[in-house]
């Protein structure tokens, strides 16, 4: 359970199950209807409405308001703006090959994680190291990636002097959407090890037992056990991936110099400056859009989690 | 025949599994060393030495980098505020959800878990009305952004938190304390407090982490913390940027190998809670015969 601690996003096998409730008596029940206990929930349901709910209220229909607060559809018409279409066309192109390849690279380090102890020193660096990079880097994985493939970055200069390969030939590219890739991979692969490594520790010996028992080999334990499990938290982990990126501001702010080539950053310039595209309230637009995308992928993942639950009773 | 099980088990070779490690770990440790190396240049002539380090650190709170430390300084005041904030709010709600409003313990998760679906960049955009009046009620002191971090903390601190009640028995021991006359601070600071203090120290550390590291907010509503700050000072001096977020990058590994220890099963160097959990154990089957 430990490991999983550092994890928003992990499976959280104890949250479900409520086997304490079933032997609560008589009197504990009856003192939940009276008002004091009722009270102790107030703060934190002021606090969630006043700093989650309405921010994103604000957030949600200010992209239906203009300039003089009267209701208006001017701005969430600019969503179709090609402008708009094509960065929201960057952002999902970049969050899901960034979530492919996170995902893929990922699940083989956890693959190759099997087995180990996991309070080990082994399993502690790896959860460590993957909950740094994974949640903890924005800004610093910008400047890391700077110090690498930047203009005099150490791989960039080993390269070029080493090898006589210009890694920037036609162009910088590091300071624009392709830039993002490696970072946005950089950060991937390590949420990939920190959600989906509890749901291979979820495989039971029992069916490695079955299938040895039964005659199988190594490989019919994956192909007929071990992939048809792990497939729909493999593709949840990939969703929650999606997500990730798409979300993600910090190094695409810190590392892009000028230009809106992802929706986050559209976000920022239409915050910072009231003259995009000549709308106001642009910015709310946007933030729907990102909103309507988010609770799609979302709930495809809370399905898929859903399913994959079922192997882990 | 758990022998031959044994020789079954979906573990790799060991062969295969440092191969994928070894090689996955190196390219990731590229871009660290690269920041390090970074570092250490001597400017044009070439070579290297640690004149860069050396500078950051003579020259105190009043040098050159007075900016940084100052941003740093806001920073570990946001982590304290907000760990204040999910200590005084969180959890003694989920302590009383647990308790005494069951079923309304999915609501919690749900709302607890919604902020992975708004985006820091989408909860800005409507932050920023709200931190207009904010300004206005306590000042625009910096210390008021830790309201907003407490929402993006929340996620994690609610896991760490719920692990560990989940793991215990809440219901049976505070009725075993209340039974034996102890009031509800009592059952609150001397029973479930201790027995929550692993989850609670890891929501903490974690919290510390995220905040530590949160970019977007703050940039966005012009407050300064030390990711702001280094944003800014990468645009004047790139080798001190690099210094501080290579120093920040090892603390946080630390802080988060931390939580790894304090979360590890069996370690608890305090006899009282392990001697309250005890009878816990017990107590649901004796009730029932």
């Amino acid at each position: 359970m430990a490991d999983t601690l550092v994890s928003v996003v992990a499976p959280l096998e104890g949250v479900a199950p409520a086997a304490v409730q079933v032997r609560r008596p008589e009197s504990s029940r009856r003192a939940a209807f009276t008002v004091p206990s009722f009270l102790g929930l107030v703060p934190f349901a002021a606090y969630i409405l006043l700093f989650l709910g309405l921010p994103t209220a604000i957030a949600l229909f200010t992209g239906f308001l203009d300039g003089t607060g009267s209701f208006s559809l001017t701005n969430i018409e600019a969503l179709a703006d090609p402008l708009i279409l094509s960065t929201f066309g960057n952002s999902i192109g970049l969050s899901a090959l960034t979530a492919v390849i996170g995902a893929v690279v990922g699940a083989a380090c956890c693959y190759a994680l099997i087995g180990t102890n996991p309070t080990g020193l082994l399993r502690s660096v790896v959860d460590s190291a993957s909950g740094v990079l994974a949640q903890f880097g924005g800004v610093m994985l910008a400047f890391a990636f700077v110090a690498t493939i930047g203009i005099q970055g150490m791989v960039t200069v080993y390269l070029r002097d080493s090898l006589g390969i210009n890694i920037f030939a036609d162009g910088v590219w590091l300071y624009e959407l392709p830039g993002l890739i490696l970072p946005y991979i950089y950060f991937q692969v390590p949420l990939m090890i920190i959600t989906f490594l509890p749901a291979l520790e979820g495989l039971k010996p029992q069916w490695a037992e079955a299938n040895a028992s039964l005659g199988g080999s190594r490989a019919t334990y994956w192909w007929r056990i071990g992939i048809p499990v792990l497939t729909p938290s493999f593709l949840g982990c990939l969703l929650l991936l999606f997500a990730n990126a798409f979300s993600s501001f910090a190094t695409a702010a810190a590392l892009t110099s000028q230009g809106s080539q992802i929706v986050p950053l559209q976000i920022r310039s239409a915050l910072t400056s009231e003259t995009v595209l000549g709308r106001e309230n642009l910015a709310g637009a946007l933030a729907l859009g990102m909103i309507v995308v988010m609770v799609v992928v979302m709930t495809l993942y809370s399905l898929l989690m859903k399913r994959s639950a079922k192997w882990q009773r | 025949m758990s022998g031959q099980a044994k020789a079954f088990r979906p573990e790799p070779g060991a062969l295969t599994r440092w191969l994928i490690l070894g090689i996955v770990g190196l390219v990731f440790l590229v871009p660290i060393v690269a920041m390090g190396e970074f570092t250490l240049r001597r400017g044009l002539e070439g070579g290297y030495d640690f004149s860069r380090w050396i500078a950051v650190f003579s020259g105190g709170l009043t040098g050159e980098y007075k900016g940084v430390l100052t941003a740093l300084g806001n920073s570990v005041v946001l982590a304290i505020v907000t760990v204040a904030v999910m200590l005084v709010i969180l959890v003694p709600t989920m302590i009383l959800v647990q308790l005494k409003f069951s079923y309304l313990r999915r609501a919690m998760e749900f709302l607890c878990l919604l902020p992975i679906t708004i985006p820091a960049i989408v909860l800005v955009v409507g932050l920023a009305p709200v931190y207009s009046v904010i300004a206005k009620m306590f000042g625009s002191g910096v210390w008021t952004l830790s309201f907003a971090y407490g929402i993006i903390v929340l996620p994690y601190a609610y896991r760490a938190i719920q692990a560990n009640l989940s793991a215990i028995d809440v219901v049976t021991l505070s009725e075993a304390a209340r039974s034996l006359g102890a009031g509800w601070l009592t059952v609150l600071v001397r029973v479930l407090l201790p027995n929550l203090r692993r989850g609670i120290l890891s929501a903490s550390f974690i919290s510390v982490a995220v905040v530590l590291g949160e970019y977007t907010i703050a940039a966005l509503l012009n407050r300064i913390n030390l990711q702001t700050a280094l944003v800014i000072v990468s645009k004047s001096d790139p080798f001190v940027a690099v210094i501080f977020a290579l120093l920040a990058l090892v603390f946080a590994f630390f802080l988060l190998l931390a939580i790894g220890r304090v979360g590890a099963p069996r370690r608890s160097r305090r006899e009282p809670a392990a001697s309250i959990t005890a009878p816990a154990a017990v107590t649901p089957s004796g009730a029932s015969s």
